[in-house]
């Protein structure tokens, strides 16, 4: 977690309610890019788990885990980003909501909770890949280094869509 | 008490119970807009619900009640003190019968009218102090006020003055009772000119009316009380999302335990034995428990039917007894939601496609009236419903020809085709949606997805009919979905559940063991007491590692399962134990994959997929529909890819080789009984007559004594015997000649299991046993040409062969099949001779015309006559063709011409 920036100030007061244009974010890395989920949407981060294989799943979806008793389908950032994994990858699990529907995702590690003024978020720079500025919902600038705002519904849909459309 | 007006009563009286706080909020602010809203909808619920019901006291005063409230509702009147206290009223009323209906079970005797009156007056706005005129009420400009005194508002002859007598005994009775309002005086202030002076004749006797009227229900209360508790007592509603939910919570406990159960078996002194039985036992019952509070009446899904029997009876004039028995049997809420409909169907289509008109029953010998019965039971964890009507049954013979028709199968195939199995073309998909057979035949309309649904919920459906007796269908569906035994298998390092009501046997095809998978046309199958059974291997299927081998010659298991009428093997490498599992559903993501059902959480805590047999079936269907037609190309041991052959060696040392499917018997013919004839053949007894017994080569080793083991081929009606050393192995193999031979009695060598094999010619042993009977025979010529003709049929189109084959294999010939010219004529470099060639033209690579070309001067097959057969029939496509050589040139489909054609053209290369 070290690698990670510190919090912003506008995290200061801590209240788990925020104020309007203010939003609190879990950032993690994926192949060396940090990202961020709303704070809201995680229901868990857990350690390495076991994961069970799903033959004929399509590539991006890892397997599926058991999170006390709930079977939760595992996406495998790397391939769903297609970002290349780095070697520091400690394979952690962050679930999320989507949904009724929990969904983990294989990150390389998980950073701090940050908070941001909806105000700052920046647009997806137009250099970007298209796949890039669907699923990013615009960019926060940190010290150095960019926070890309993960839309996880979008990213999730995009890939089903193109299931879909090959079956 | 009928079930339907106990669950009425518990119904109402819990939303009249709700009602009593909102009626106080109601009072407080008449104009508060849910509150509102939400007593007219009680009120509305109560007068549909009793109409249903026969009530018809309740539905009156329910109907004028509602009558008021939609006039507040839609903000045509503004309730006043007085309305709403005739509102109370109202709901007295039905609080008080139904505490009459709930003690007594039926409907008490009273008189309404009173209170209706009162409650048309309020709707016609005409009611003393009730109307909207107060100047700040938005209604006041609306024209209910104005229309109501003259018109007779809802159908109800109001005479003005009747009017005021009513709204003056009412007030007289406000005062009579002198209770709810401390007295409607103070608002008549701004009431309209319908005044309350003309009331006071009436008033004695209105007086002493209402009391009498409102008396009955009120006195009745008290010793009420207690039926109402206790109607309100039996039944509790919860939410279903909270029995589900415990429901899973159940499930985990009762997985749980039996982890715990697993780790403690074996260990006879340890110290949670004991309590962990009573924790077993608890659990057992819990489970049982809350699987009740989800456990319906099967009835709950029959109820609609009653009424759709009764308008189909209406609509098309049928007499129909519908019998419904078993209602109360028990299942899940959830099985009973997904059968639903299904059932709805099947009934429907007894009723409507079984059973015949009266006319036509009388006929028949029937009694008028049909009869659709419908029967529900428990059988060992499983719940049965049949489904029978004695009407004409299913139309065996048009949907065979039908199913000729549409191609499924060939007319040959059909006409030994068991009723049975011709009946459950029915459930096909394409077959279903045909409109004639329905009018027809009866059946058929979605029956392919009632099926899906059935099977949806790991079910099965099964039916048999008797032409002009009925059909009866079968249906049979877990109690519940919740938990199912499953087998635990494994390929490939993954394991899987397959449902257990799914699978019918496991065999075993390791080493050692009596059942061999084997290859037709590449697929595997699994002989299993004499029927070939198609086989899917899991670890292909889902690609798993070391898919690559087909699996024939590894250790493994077959899962032999059920998938609707389908039954197939599933290849695995291991079988685990039988587990209970909780089935849960697969995410959203992965439901395009069909061959998961769902996944589950072992006692262990791992994740498994739980197979869908009905989808991993659907990867079978090609292999299952095949093994028919590759079994006729058995026959001629010339399949396309591997064939079966008998190894045997004849003295010299040497293998040779016989496609199997040439053979018709092993045979070991006692050495004594062999009669030697001076050319060093033999005659020996076989099935009641004499054969030829042959050997190979003059040098052949007779066996001294015991038993000579030989072969018996048989051509038609000649059957000869060869005689051999002994026999080897019977192997699979992709038959492919590699060198041409010269020898007599030998078609060529092939590299079989890595050793040099002699392909042996038998129609040259047949010659040599009968050559010489019929040389000088004058029957020969004739039996010549009832000889069976080996016709090559080259077409691309899998098909087409598969259709025209079997067809031509009826007529008389002998049918070897290639799909492209390039395989024809390797069939020739084989050593192939035929009679005759039926050819595609449009074919990729080479086509007919380039076939005849190639065959052009051929020393073998140049003189074979060719018949071309091909969708273009055009002159000049036909100009072509005949100058190439062909015979003639058939349209595809015309099946008979080919017939004449190839008989005409066969007799001529006889007398030639």
């Amino acid at each position: 977690m070290t690698s990670l920036p510190a919090v912003s100030g506008q995290s200061a007061s801590g209240l788990p309610v925020l104020g309007p244009g203010a939003e609190k974010f879990l950032t993690f890395r994926v192949g060396g890019q940090l990202f961020g989920i709303p704070a809201l949407a995680i229901q868990d981060i857990i350690g390495p788990q076991p994961i069970a294989k799903i033959p004929m799943a399509p590539s991006f979806v890892a397997g599926a885990l058991n999170l006390r008793g709930r079977i939760v389908t595992a996406i495998d950032m790397h391939n769903a980003l297609g970002l290349k994994p780095t070697d520091q990858a400690k394979k952690l699990n962050v679930v999320v909501r989507s949904g009724l529907e929990l969904y983990d995702l294989l990150v390389d590690d998980v950073g701090d909770v940050l908070s941001f003024s909806m105000g700052d978020l920046e647009p997806n720079p137009v250099s970007w890949p298209e796949a890039w500025r669907t699923f990013s919902a615009g960019i926060f600038k940190l010290d150095g280094e960019l926070l890309v705002v993960l839309n996880f519904d979008v990213l999730l849909s995009t890939h089903t869509k193109l299931i879909d459309k090959a079956a | 008490m009928d079930d339907l007006i106990a669950e009425f009563i518990a119904e109402t009286t819990e939303s009249l119970n709700v009602l009593d706080s909102e009626l106080v909020k109601f009072e407080r602010d008449p104009n508060e807009g849910e509150t509102l809203k939400l007593i007219f909808r009680v009120m509305h619920t109560i007068k549909g619900t009793c109409g249903f019901l026969g009530l018809s006291r309740l539905e009156k005063v329910a109907h004028a009640g509602e009558d008021v409230l939609v006039k507040y509702r839609d903000k045509e009147l503004t309730p006043t003190p007085q309305s709403v206290t005739i509102i109370l009223e109202c709901l007295d009323r039905i609080r008080g019968i139904i505490t009459d209906i709930a003690s007594t079970g039926s409907e008490p005797a009273g008189d309404d009218s009173q209170l209706i009156a009162k409650l048309k007056a309020a709707a016609a706005g005409k009611l003393e102090g009730a109307a909207a005129p107060a100047a700040a009420a938005p209604a006041a400009a609306k024209p209910a006020p104005t229309t109501g005194p003259v018109t007779s508002d809802e159908g109800f002859p109001v005479a003005a003055d009747l009017l005021a007598e009513i709204e003056a005994a009412m007030a007289a009775k406000n005062k009579a009772e002198g209770k709810a309002e401390p007295e409607p005086a103070p608002a008549p202030a701004a009431t309209p000119p319908v005044p309350v002076k003309a009331a006071p004749p009436a008033a004695a006797t209105a007086a002493t009316a209402p009391p009498t009227a409102k008396l009955e229900p009120k006195a009745a209360d008290p010793a009420k009380a207690g039926g109402e508790a206790k109607a309100a007592a039996q039944s509790i509603r919860v939410n279903v999302d909270v029995l589900e939910n415990m429901m899973n919570l159940v499930s985990e406990m009762v997985l749980t335990r039996n982890q715990l159960l697993q780790m403690v078996r074996g260990r006879a002194d340890s110290e949670f034995k004991e309590p962990l039985q009573r924790l077993s036992r608890v659990t057992t019952d819990l489970q049982e428990g809350v699987m009740k509070t989800r456990m319906q009446p099967v009835g709950n899904a029959w109820q609609k039917l009653p009424r759709i029997i009764r308008d189909l009876s209406t609509a098309s004039g049928k007499k129909i007894d519908l019998q419904m028995v078993g209602a109360e049997t028990e299942l899940d809420r959830q099985v009973l939601e997904f059968i639903a409909d299904p059932l709805l169907h099947m009934v429907r289509n007894s009723a409507d496609h079984g059973l015949e008109g009266p006319e036509e029953r009388l006929a028949a010998g029937k009694p008028e009236v049909g009869v659709v019965r419908l029967m529900a039971y428990h059988q060992g964890g499983h719940i049965i419903m049949e489904i029978t009507d004695d009407g004409r049954g299913l139309n065996t013979a048009r949907i065979r020809q039908k199913i000729v028709e549409k191609g499924l199968a060939s007319q040959g195939e059909v006409d030994n085709m068991p009723d049975h199995e011709v009946h459950q073309y029915i459930m096909r998909a394409g077959f279903s949606t045909a409109e004639k057979i329905t009018n027809v035949s009866g059946r058929g309309v979605g029956m392919d997805v009632v099926r899906a649904n059935i099977e949806k919920i790991g079910g099965t459906v099964d039916f048999r009919s008797v032409q002009g007796q009925g059909t009866a269908f079968t249906i049979k569906i877990p109690l519940t979905l919740a938990i199912v035994a499953a087998l635990i298998v494994e390929a490939g390092d993954e394991r899987f559940a397959i449902p257990q009501i799914s699978v019918n046997e496991l065999v075993s095809t390791g080493r050692g063991s009596d059942h061999k998978v084997e290859m037709v046309k590449g697929a595997p199958v699994l002989r299993l007491r004499g029927r070939l059974l198609p086989l899917v291997n899991l670890r292909q299927l889902l690609r798993l590692d070391g898919a690559g081998e087909p699996g024939a010659d590894r250790d493994g298991f077959v899962v032999v399962t059920q998938a609707g009428n389908k039954v197939f093997g599933i290849v695995v490498d291991g079988i685990y134990d039988t587990e209970e599992i909780v089935v849960k559903p697969v995410a959203p993501i992965l439901k395009s994959i069909p061959f998961y059902s769902g996944n589950t959480i072992l006692g262990d805590g791992t994740v498994i997929m739980i197979l869908d047999p009905n989808g991993v079936a659907d990867q079978v269907v090609q292999t299952a529909a095949q093994i028919a037609a590759d079994e006729a190309a058995d026959k001629f041991g010339l399949r396309d890819e591997t064939t079966s052959l008998l190894l045997f060696t004849v003295g010299d040392g040497s293998l040779k080789a016989v496609p199997l499917g040439l053979v018709s018997r092993l045979e070991s013919f006692p050495i004594a009984d062999l009669q030697r004839t001076e050319d060093g053949a033999a005659l020996a007894q076989y099935r009641g007559r004499l054969i030829p017994v042959i050997a190979m080569g003059a040098a052949f080793p007779w066996k001294t004594g015991g038993g000579q083991p030989a072969l018996v081929f048989t051509d038609q009606q000649r059957t000869m015997a060869l005689a051999v050393d002994e026999i080897v192995d019977i192997v699979n193999e992709n038959l492919k000649v590699e060198v041409k031979s010269t020898r007599v009695g030998i078609m060529g060598t092939a590299i079989i299991a890595g050793k040099t094999v002699d392909l042996i010619d038998t129609s040259y042993f047949m010659k040599q046993a009968y050559g010489a009977w019929f040389s000088n025979d004058p029957e020969e010529a004739q039996s010549r040409l009832r000889r069976q003709r080996r016709l090559l049929l080259v077409d691309d189109s899998a098909f087409f062969r598969n259709l025209l084959a079997p067809y031509l294999n009826v007529e008389g010939f002998e049918v070897v099949t290639a799909e492209n010219p390039k395989r024809a004529l390797e069939l020739r470099d084989a050593g192939l001779m035929v009679d005759a060639i039926v050819t595609d033209i449009e074919m990729p690579e080479m086509d007919g015309f380039g076939f005849a070309e190639a065959l052009k001067g051929d020393p073998r097959w140049g003189n074979v006559p060719m018949i071309a057969i091909t969708s273009r029939t055009e002159e000049k496509y036909r100009n072509r063709g005949m100058s190439l050589g062909f015979k003639d040139y058939i349209g595809k489909d015309q099946h008979k011409e080919l017939i004449r054609a190839l008989n005409e053209c066969l007799v001529e290369g006889v007398e030639s």
